[in-house]
């Protein structure tokens, strides 16, 4: 790997990161890696829709972790009149019971979170997993596994979960379990087929002459190079998680022990002709939210796409 | 299309419609409670439990029970809505209709928007145009479909009273022929128009790639060079190849329009498959619940498979392995 010192020169940048993966022994691969992730991220803050991504995304995770701290009220005390418009006091208004919608707002990226977050590391173990087996055993089990896939790509998320929540009774728990478990196919054919381009990789076959194990050269070579275009896809797929689980919360299936921004949504209904700011700002979180994770993974993949 | 990869691609459907079955059968039997509670509502008597219980083989060794459970879903009986007194099935067929309005009007409107603002931005990639209405259509796709809804109560309908707030007809209205045409027309258009901002993004975004790579083709290269106008060009041969996948998304969107109309019936007090969801989670009248569930997989799964022949029609290079 040569020394980066010099300015910026994308297309030379691209060869040798080309190289560096091919022919680099595979010690020297953890490097690479490394590097290119660096690389990744300057790309991508070289974009409009990387930075826009980035920033959405980001300001819906902060707010999210700092949520007592950000939140001037707790989300479901009464603290000021009821349905009174967007003021100094309540920057986004009150409920018809009086409760600050700012604060719920706020509390409503920390659930958003944490439905993100578990969701995605359910989608990442599951997709990863069959993806990688299926791949790489080939044969019945890769059959197998792509009908399993295929199942869960036209199965509607949306109605099961519905079904689900009204059978076994709504929780934040429960909710996430149905939907990780249900959102991960798009996932698995994304590493499905990364795995199957990389596994005819020079610095594979290096590694099995140098007596790797199968289970080895999966772990330590291909799947930090699947990994990346995996998490593009990952970011879309939570996206939609995210606008699933607002629908929830609005037709009245979210946790109610905690608050979202489909169930403040969902309390706008009755008073849109009296309170349009119970609908605006939650609406608007969603929106924010989803756009961030749909930009971003648009433009990692974009950046992948050209540094291959 | 020979008649065996018909007979091929049917039979690929069996596994589809089995694990879907078997869902089904497994949250009735996995939910807490008794499992006759998911099949016949939870506030039924005795003796109409044991009426359902034993149409259900419930008594009998789950194996058995599965095999019943599938020949009495096969036979379209769905269990019974004790709330309302009457077969699911029934109650079901009868909200049909209106979401089938709804929802087939939002994907007309998508599909034609979607080409037709593929076809504006075509000319010129990456232009002021394009960024303009590419970055809207991401947007639009973004935000929640319920929240588009109450923007449109907001905005359009009690903000400029032109359109309708709530329901299919006006109320005492019982008027016929032109007239309630009109009538259920002026309330489909907000929640069709909605539905169908959000389901634009699919079609624009394949429209406009494949008007791109096409514009670049030889083919077309020599429409121009022929002298054919930019127009004439754009729609008599351009614009035929991209249409192909326009067409056969429609099947992979099937399931996120019908959660999407769902959604937009609940908002706009819609008559469809939608309201009586609603109104059945907050009776716990689970049969429907699942009932409407099954309804919507195996719809989904229609659609996909309509779809997969409809791109062997149009487009005979296309072969599955």
């Amino acid at each position: 790997m040569t020394a980066r010192t010099g300015p910026e020169a994308p297309s030379l940048d691209r060869d040798v990161d080309a190289s560096a993966r091919t022919e680099l022994p595979a010690a020297g691969l953890g490097a690479a890696v490394g590097t290119s992730r660096r690389r990744v991220l300057r790309r991508l803050l070289r974009r409009p829709a990387g930075v826009v991504g980035i920033v959405l995304t980001g300001t819906v995770v902060a707010v999210g972790l700092l949520a007592p701290v950000l939140a001037p009220f707790d989300p479901f005390a009464v603290v000021g009149p009821s349905l009174s418009p967007p003021s100094g006091a309540h920057p986004m208004g009150t409920d018809a019971l009086g409760r600050d919608l700012l604060s719920g707002v706020i509390f409503g990226a920390r659930t958003t979170l944490v439905v993100a977050g578990l969701v995605g590391v359910l989608v990442l173990l599951i997709g990863v997993v069959v993806g990688t087996v299926s791949s790489y055993l080939g044969g019945w089990a890769d059959d197998l596994l792509m009908r399993l896939t295929e199942l869960f790509q036209v199965l509607p998320r949306f109605f099961l979960a519905i079904v689900v929540i009204a059978f076994f009774g709504a929780g934040l728990g429960l909710l996430v379990l149905v939907l990780g478990l249900t959102s991960w196919a798009l996932l698995a054919r994304v590493v499905r087929s990364e795995v199957l381009s990389l596994k005819e990789r020079e610095f594979v076959d290096a590694a099995r002459a140098s007596g790797a194990s199968g289970a080895r050269i999966v772990v330590q070579e291909i799947l930090p190079n699947a990994l990346p275009a995996g998490t593009a896809f990952l970011g879309l797929i939570l996206a939609q998680v995210l606008l699933i689980e607002a629908s929830l919360g609005f037709i009245g299936l979210g946790d109610p022990n905690v608050v979202s921004w489909g169930y403040l949504a969902s309390q706008a209904q009755r008073f849109l002709r009296v309170a349009w700011w119970m609908s605006v700002f939650p609406g608007l979180a969603i929106a924010v939210a989803v756009l961030g994770l749909n930009l971003l993974s648009d433009a990692v993949t974009d950046v992948l796409g050209t540094s291959r | 299309m020979t008649l065996g990869y018909v007979g091929w691609r049917l039979l690929q459907v069996v596994p589809t419609a089995a694990a879907i079955l078997l869902i089904g059968f497994l949250l009735i039997h996995l939910a807490p409670g008794d499992p006759v509670l998911a099949l016949a509502g939870e506030s039924g008597d005795a003796e109409y439990y044991a009426f359902i219980g034993d149409k259900f083989g419930l008594d009998e060794p789950l194996p058995q029970q599965l095999l019943t459970y599938t020949g009495r879903v096969l036979q379209a009986d769905l269990g019974t809505s004790y709330l309302q007194g009457r077969p699911v099935a029934e109650i079901i067929t009868e909200r049909v209709p209106a979401t089938l309005v709804l929802s087939s009007t939002a994907l007309v409107l998508s599909s034609v928007g979607g080409v037709l603002l593929g076809l504006y931005v075509a000319a010129r990639p990456h232009g002021v145009r394009d960024t303009t209405v590419s970055s809207s259509v991401l947007a639009v796709y973004a935000a929640p479909v319920f929240w588009l809804g109450q923007l449109a109560i907001l905005v359009l309908a009690l903000g400029t009273g032109w359109f309708p707030v709530q329901g299919m007809r006006s109320p005492g209205s019982d008027a016929g022929g032109l007239a309630a045409l009109y009538d259920v027309a002026r309330h489909l258009a907000l929640p069709a128009l909605v539905l169908a901002s959000q389901e634009v993004a699919a079609v624009y975004r394949l429209t406009r790639v494949g008007l791109a790579d096409e514009l670049a083709s030889d083919h077309v290269r020599t429409a121009r060079a022929k002298g054919l106008s930019g127009r004439r060009v754009m729609l008599k041969h351009a614009l035929r190849r991209p249409l192909v996948p326009v067409v056969t998304v429609i099947g992979g969107r099937a399931g996120h329009l019908l959660s999407g109309a769902i959604v937009i019936e609940v908002v706009f007090g819609w008559p469809g498959l939608g309201r009586l969801l609603l109104t059945s989670l907050q009776a716990r009248d689970n049969p429907v619940v699942l009932g409407i569930f099954l309804v919507v997989a195996f719809a989904v799964v229609l659609a996909n498979l309509a779809t997969d022949f409809a791109y062997r029609w149009l487009d005979p290079r296309v072969r599955y392995q």
